[in-house]
């Protein structure tokens, strides 16, 4: 029974948080608060699962968000509302109460076709290599958008927002909050499950001795690219939510400071700790958002504070443990094994 | 049928002839070692046969499969597994999921499986893990399945890492030097594991090894390869009254 | 013709400010394989600090321009080494020691970046700096080609500055530490190498470039603004990679063809695919040669 207390827990937390929205209790501030710590938990975790689990060093996360975020708007602006991009919905306005996952999976899906760009010359190469041409792909990414004038070019793209007030006609919940929350519990779940089976154990392994894996029958090649897509396409659900949320996307902001404030969270996290990357994700949305009265002061102050944390943690809050490594009593509760 | 059959292998690095013209046929259950001076090109015929390079001429027959072109992760899968001169375990993963992950091509679910934990996943990883713990049960490991091989001491990650091995089930257990850093109660140790495992599975075993006392004492064929090339071959008596084995070890040099 | 002509100067051009900086991102990661991220920032303070030493000696003290720039050259250099420095002994040194994994040290050297670029924004305003003239354009003509003496100023010094490099990283003892070091930093020490001097000379060079490269672009695009050295800073750090990052050559090799890709395909498409087509062949050219063009892939020894 105890064993599954965070899976009845964490729902009953996420309703808990729904209906306070719902009732009001929680101002609109709040409530955007929150659901940006959500999508950065998403962020946050599928980098992790690339930078940590898999020791390679992404640092173009922000542009499979854009991919993400740009499909996931177009999709729902195609299906659920009357754009003038592509005239009227093809389905009914409640309808995106049930098909509203399929934008998301489009979304992810798209990004995960953009994430194997990446994943197959890391087949031939790590590291900082590597890095580069995630990089590359991010301004690839951000400047084709920039390029197609169709979707708005540097411009943005508005008119996704219409989606959730269908939704919310049929029946008056706060939508966007329920996705956006069972976005980030989904995808932490899933990269979850993913790395705590035999499968995806193979990922540690590539990342501690590739040579090893391969001759222990691991076949990294296909561990590198199914990796890569899980953690591109969950970058891109973040970015479908992202979009969602925020009403508006432009490819400005998908640029790199977007990937560094991925690639901050995990490694102030802790490389390799799911638990770490959640856990920095929410503290550091919290930081950006109590230094929000510093106006331009919160930029200097937030890298001064990040770097600080390093020196007196040189290996993120967490390290490579979990929740339960670092507190035994929690073991009974939940286990990463 | 010969369970590996090694025709005329030759390896070259660029200009230079690691291994030329090896021959070898090994059947089921044999005992046999791969001896030879330093740089002898003794790993890279291992090397080889595990798949890490593609051989520059001749050919591999492993149970009747040709395996070049294949990648190490296939050939693994036709039954070899291999142990590595200096040790080379997943150190931040426990034992148990060292022994876990080596088991990655007989994992009979795919992705979808692990995100939903259908009935396959949970079949199979129960599957995988009882293979896992009754192998170290077996290997007198199970008491550290839990543990980081970084933390335990020389000879018991050999141990581990040998027991890595024969969870892939090989057919063909290649040893690169097991004794390798090992003190002498280790090696005594070793001896009896290797003979253990010979004794209790019907595998074959190819070992590398430059301690004399472990080739002697476990081999029943023994093949001796300096500068790439084949100088001798036979039983551990013969070997070691063989003159040029002798030269090859020694120097020719007359005291 | 002479189109062709003046992008291929305008591309000599560009190709010399990245190559400096790309130089810069080589060089520190030849000894400590870090990657430098605050290097582009670096190169933005150079050219602040440039302005501030030039509109210094111009307006306050009186000195005839070119005074100015003979004076405002070492200087840069040196105080934007000296920024440089800073960073290294403050940030990443204690950093080092407690034997942190690289990649903190990789978001430490962001972080830096970020602080110098926002500090900047913070202290001196959004608006953007004219800088004043230094050297009196003068513009040669021979062929119908028409080039300013500030452009060949720029690409001789990037040479230079290239072959210079280049001499003390093959030739000099203190360049056969830098190397050294690279390969193997616990038995370097063992072998009477003093690490830390060495590390700071490296960063001495780096950001001394930097300067230039600050100074020599506030000349060519006299208009300064907190955020210039992020995107050149970025772009520079792919031209090194692209070149096979920790070579010298590389990054000369690197930031050269970045420029050319970039000025030739504004010269012939539309100059907002310019990011896309370059980026692209570029990633072309890392699938083809997975560690650039003068890396050499390490050999996995099992």
């Amino acid at each position: 029974m105890q064993r599954y207390a965070l899976n009845i827990l964490l729902p009953a937390a996420a309703a808990f948080i729904v209906v306070l929205s719902q009732m009001g209790a929680l101002d609109l501030y709040v409530q955007s608060v929150i659901m940006f710590m959500a999508i950065n938990v998403i962020m946050s975790a599928s980098l992790n699962l690339v930078n940590g689990n898999m020791g390679e060093f992404s640092c173009g996360h922000g542009g499979f968000m854009c991919v993400g975020a740009y499909v996931g708007s177009l999709l729902s602006m195609l299906l659920f509302t009357n754009s003038k991009l592509f005239g009227a919905a093809l389905l009914p306005g409640y309808s995106a109460l049930v098909l509203f996952p399929l934008v998301l999976l489009g979304a992810g899906a798209a990004a995960a076709l953009v994430g194997v760009i990446v994943a197959v010359p890391s087949f031939k190469t790590r590291g900082d290599y590597l890095a580069i041409i995630t990089l590359a792909v991010n301004y690839m990414v951000i400047s084709a958008i920039q390029n197609l004038d169709v979707i708005g070019g540097p411009r943005g793209l508005t008119g996704m927002r219409p989606t959730m007030s269908a939704m919310e006609d049929v029946v008056n919940l706060p939508w966007m909050m329920i996705w956006v929350l069972i976005g980030a519990f989904g995808s932490v779940a899933l990269i979850r499950r993913y790395i705590s089976s035999t499968y995806g154990k193979g990922v540690n392994a590539v990342c501690q001795d590739e040579i090893a894996a391969e001759i222990m029958s691991v076949d990294t090649n296909r561990i590198k690219l199914v990796t890569f897509m899980v953690s591109s396409g969950l970058a891109g659900v973040a970015g479908a939510l992202y979009a969602h949320v925020v009403g508006y996307v432009n490819p400005g902001s998908f640029d790199i400071l977007k990937s560094t404030e991925a690639m901050v969270m995990v490694y102030l996290g802790g490389m390799g700790s799911l638990s770490g990357s959640v856990l920095s994700a929410v503290l550091f949305t919290l930081l950006l958002e109590a230094l929000r009265p510093l106006q331009i002061y919160k930029w200097v102050l937030v890298p001064l504070i990040l770097i600080l944390l390093m020196q007196f943690r040189p290996e993120g809050i967490m390290g490579n443990k979990e929740l339960p490594d670092m507190f035994p009593r929690l073991r009974k509760y939940f286990t990463f094994k | 049928m010969a369970l590996l059959s090694i025709n005329g292998l030759t390896q070259k690095f660029g200009g230079l002839l690691a291994v030329s013209d090896f021959n070898i046929e090994l059947g089921g259950g044999e005992l046999v070692g791969l001896i030879g001076p330093n740089g002898a090109g003794k790993t890279t015929v291992f090397n080889v046969v595990s798949g890490f390079y593609q051989p520059s001429d001749g050919e591999i027959v492993l149970n009747g499969v040709k395996t070049r072109g294949l990648r190490p992760h296939q050939v693994t899968a036709l039954g070899v597994a291999r142990t590595f001169q200096n040790i080379r375990l997943w150190h931040d993963m426990t034992v148990l999921d060292n022994i876990r992950v080596s088991q990655h091509y007989r994992m009979g679910y795919n992705l979808l499986d692990a995100f939903r934990r259908s009935k396959r996943y949970v079949e199979n990883e129960r599957k995988i893990e009882t293979i896992a713990y009754e192998l170290l049960e077996a290997m007198d490991l199970k008491q550290y399945a839990s543990e980081y091989p970084k933390n335990l001491p020389y000879g018991l990650q050999r141990r581990v890492e040998i027991a890595r091995a024969m969870s892939v089930k090989p057919q063909l257990l290649l040893l690169d030097e097991p004794a390798a850093g090992l003190n002498s109660s280790d090696v005594d140790g070793l001896i009896k594991l290797v003979r253990w495992i010979h004794k209790e599975f019907p595998i074959t075993i190819w070992m590398i090894e430059h301690q004399m006392k472990v080739v002697m004492s476990l081999c029943s064929w023994i093949k001796v390869i300096d500068f790439g090339a084949t100088i001798a071959e036979g039983t551990p008596e013969q070997i070691q009254s063989n003159p040029t084995v002798i030269k090859a070890y020694l120097g020719d040099d007359t005291l | 013709m002479e189109f062709v002509f003046q992008n291929i100067l305008n591309a000599l051009q560009w190709g010399s400010f990245y190559a400096l900086i790309a130089l810069g991102y080589t060089l520190v990661y030849g000894v400590l394989l870090l990657i430098n991220f605050a290097h582009g920032d670096i190169f933005m303070v150079g050219a602040y600090i440039a302005y501030f030493v030039a509109t210094l000696f111009l307006a306050t003290v009186g000195l005839s321009p070119s005074a100015t720039l003979t004076l405002a050259v070492p200087l840069t250099m040196i105080l934007t080494a000296c920024v440089g420095v800073t960073l290294e002994r403050v940030a990443y040194r204690p950093l080092r020691r407690k034997g942190a994994h690289r990649l903190y040290v990789v978001i430490t050297a962001l972080m830096c970046g970020l602080i110098l670029e926002n500090g900047n924004l913070a202290l001196l305003g959004a608006s953007r700096k004219n800088f004043p003239e230094l050297l009196e354009k003068t513009v040669y003509n021979f062929m119908g080609l028409s080039v300013t003496n500030l452009k060949v100023v720029v690409i001789f010094t990037a040479i230079a500055v290239f072959l210079l490099l280049q001499f003390i990283v093959t030739r000099t003892k203190i360049g056969m530490a830098m190397r050294g070091i690279a390969w193997d930093k616990f038995a370097i020490p063992l072998m009477g190498i003093p690490v830390d001097t060495i590390i700071v000379f490296t960063f001495v060079l780096g950001s001394g470039m930097a300067g230039l490269a600050g100074l020599l672009f506030a000349m060519s695009y006299p208009v300064l603004e907190p955020y210039m050295g992020a995107l050149i800073g970025w772009k520079a750090f792919i031209a090194a990679v692209v070149g096979g990052i920790g070579d010298i050559r590389g990054a000369f090799v690197g930031g050269f063809l970045l420029a050319f890709l970039e000025i030739g395909v504004a010269a012939v498409f539309p100059s907002t695919l310019r990011d896309l087509i370059a980026f692209t062949v570029l990633l072309l050219i890392m699938w083809r040669k997975p560690t650039g063009i003068f890396g050499v892939a390490k050999h996995q020894k099992i």
